[in-house]
């Protein structure tokens, strides 16, 4: 077929400005909820630029304009073939079910991001035991480079409080810093895996060889009591983070199942995102704890209290995760 | 091993329409996370000073606001933009990009955000070392948050049509006189010929006379190839005359 162009784009041109000042308004109003009559007459506008391009297939001189063309098809394309529901307003409490029930779906890639973190606290703890000297290597932390008896006496015999005029800020920098984290170990998973393995091991090892300088040298109740206030939803929202990263992967590589890459990341998208919001949020009370309770010690604050306020925070953390949003 | 890359992504409709995406190269993305760059630097900033009218509320409260909305700015600022501008940010809609599903679907929430987490990653060991390499080594140009999301980045197309008056003044079409002959140039000619021919003609002044003539010579030549006009209608005519003539006999001038 051979087409006259100017006149084919003055025929066409209004039908084609009709279709995009649509799919602006599309765009600039997430929210229009289109009539029955808008909805046919957009459709009629998509298979009116569809075939205004197979037309142009036909005279190929000007591929700028075929683009503007193929630019307004491919974008109507989007909003009429698009069988997804489309996002409305949030509702919160199928939002705050969906962390729970993502968890519950992804039980197995949990429980390996335990079992390595398990892994490398071993390491850490046989490492520090059999060679102390490991400890420098293991923890290339100023705060925990001193012996654990001597902070022990520091913190206990303390009579200003240090964070005095900046725990807010202390408390901010510890959010930010582990959500980083958890961010980390779940976009690892893009690493098939490999990047989250070796950041959970590695916090392990960490967690692993601070526990053994601490009990080895007698002082585990002061280390519970350290730790477990903020530990008790830290660690875990870390765990989180391996098994997003973990579901990640497992979609990529794809064992065993039959869709393509494209269908199995999509299919974990929504669950990915519940986990990963979900692990943020908790380490967001995580960093208020940590600089509000956990840096103040015996006689300020016994450590029964704090061990037991840890206790109940990883009750209350593994009631929600398990029962939460069931049928 | 890097795959071939491809320019566009083609997508079939039910309908039987095949359309095609021009992928954003690495460049031009780059360009636009440049101007993003910018954008959060000046958020920084704001944030700075906003943090002074917190004080009064106590360093410390001020100190966290800081970090916390510096952070919130930081890591939502992609999120929210490509959210609401269906796949554009400040530096894309610059820059004429738009992220987009790989199917060519409406971008969800839950890809947008999952893409933009993976900056972590894309980012390593800094300045998007990683990212990029990945874009390199992807057929459709995607770092390895698209990748994770099912999305691709896209040049949007604007409507442009070149101004024939501008480029090819002439009062007279010999050509034109030929409707049959005109319509048969038209579809026998390559997109990409006609594309040089109106560039050559929109710098011709530019050129050296040598070159000048050189590439209108050539133009002509295959303009002439393709179709034979009667001798009338070509007689007097020089190369960058005939290659006018040419392209206002295709746009039906």
């Amino acid at each position: 077929m051979i087409l006259d162009l100017p006149r084919f784009v003055s025929a066409e041109r209004v039908y084609w400005n009709e279709l995009q000042a649509r799919l602006d308004r599309l765009r600039l109003e997430p929210g229009w909820r289109m009539t029955v009559a808008e909805i046919e007459r957009l459709h009629y506008l998509y298979e009116r630029c569809s075939a205004d391009l197979v037309r142009l297939d036909t005279f190929a001189t000007e591929p700028h304009l075929r683009a503007y063309v193929e630019s307004l098809v491919s974008r109507a394309y989007a909003e009429i073939h698009e069988t997804r529901a489309p996002a409305g307003k949030i509702r919160w409490g199928a939002s705050i079910a969906a962390f729970p029930r993502a968890f519950r779906r992804h039980l197995g890639a949990f429980r390996l991001a335990v079992g390595l973190t398990l892994a490398g606290c071993a390491f850490g703890w046989f490492a520090v035991r059999t060679d102390p000297d490991a400890k420098a290597v293991l923890m290339p932390f100023e705060g925990l480079m001193q012996s654990p008896g001597k902070r022990v006496a520091q913190e206990e015999g303390m009579q200003t409080d240090p964070l005095h005029g900046h725990k807010a800020s202390f408390s901010a920098q510890l959010m930010t810093h582990n959500i980083q984290v958890t961010v980390m170990t779940m976009a690892a998973g893009i690493t098939w895996g490999v990047g989250t393995i070796i950041l959970l091991f590695y916090n392990g090892v960490i967690l692993g060889a601070v526990a053994a300088d601490y009990v080895g040298a007698g002082d585990g109740q002061f280390l519970a009591g350290w730790l477990l206030p903020h530990g008790a939803i830290e660690i875990p929202a870390i765990l989180l983070g391996g098994q997003a990263g973990f579901v990640l992967a497992g979609a990529l590589i794809g064992w065993g199942v039959r869709s393509t890459r494209a269908e199995r990341l999509r299919a974990v998208a929504h669950d990915l995102l519940a986990i990963a919001l979900g692990a943020a949020c908790l380490l967001v009370w995580a960093g208020i704890v940590e600089a509000f309770i956990s840096q103040y010690h015996q006689p300020v604050l016994p450590y029964a209290l704090k061990i037991a306020f840890g206790i109940l925070e990883m009750a209350a953390l593994a009631i929600f995760l398990s029962r939460v949003g069931r049928a | 091993m890097t795959a071939a890359r491809a320019s566009a992504l083609r997508i079939k409709t039910p309908e039987g329409v095949v359309f095609s995406l021009r992928l954003a190269s690495p460049v031009l993305r780059a360009l636009a996370w440049g101007v993003d760059a910018l954008v959060l630097a000046a958020a920084a900033t704001a944030i700075k000073q906003g943090a002074r009218l917190f004080a009064m509320l106590g360093s410390d409260l001020a100190g966290a606001l800081t970090v916390i909305l510096y952070f919130a700015a930081s890591m939502a600022y992609a999120m929210i933009f490509e959210w609401y501008w269906r796949g554009q940010t400040l530096g894309k809609r610059l820059l004429g990009l738009r992220v987009v599903d790989a199917q060519g679907l409406r971008l969800r929430p839950a890809q947008v955000v999952l893409r933009n987490l993976l900056r972590a990653i894309d980012f390593l060991p800094g300045a998007y070392l990683v990212g990029v390499t990945a874009c390199l080594a992807s057929r459709k140009c995607q770092r390895l948050g698209d990748l994770a999301a099912n999305t691709v980045v896209v040049r949007e197309a604007q409507l442009v049509e070149p101004d024939v008056e501008q480029i090819a003044p002439v009062k007279y079409n010999s050509l034109a006189a030929f409707p049959h002959l005109a319509a048969r140039l038209r579809s026998r000619v390559r997109p990409e010929a006609v594309r040089v021919a109106v560039t050559a003609l929109a710098m011709r002044d530019g050129y050296e006379p040598r070159a000048r003539m050189e590439l209108f010579g050539e133009l002509a030549g295959y303009f002439r190839a393709l179709v034979a006009f009667p001798e009338a209608a070509v007689e007097g005519l020089t190369d960058e005359q005939y290659v006018r003539s040419a392209v206002r006999a295709i746009y039906g001038k």
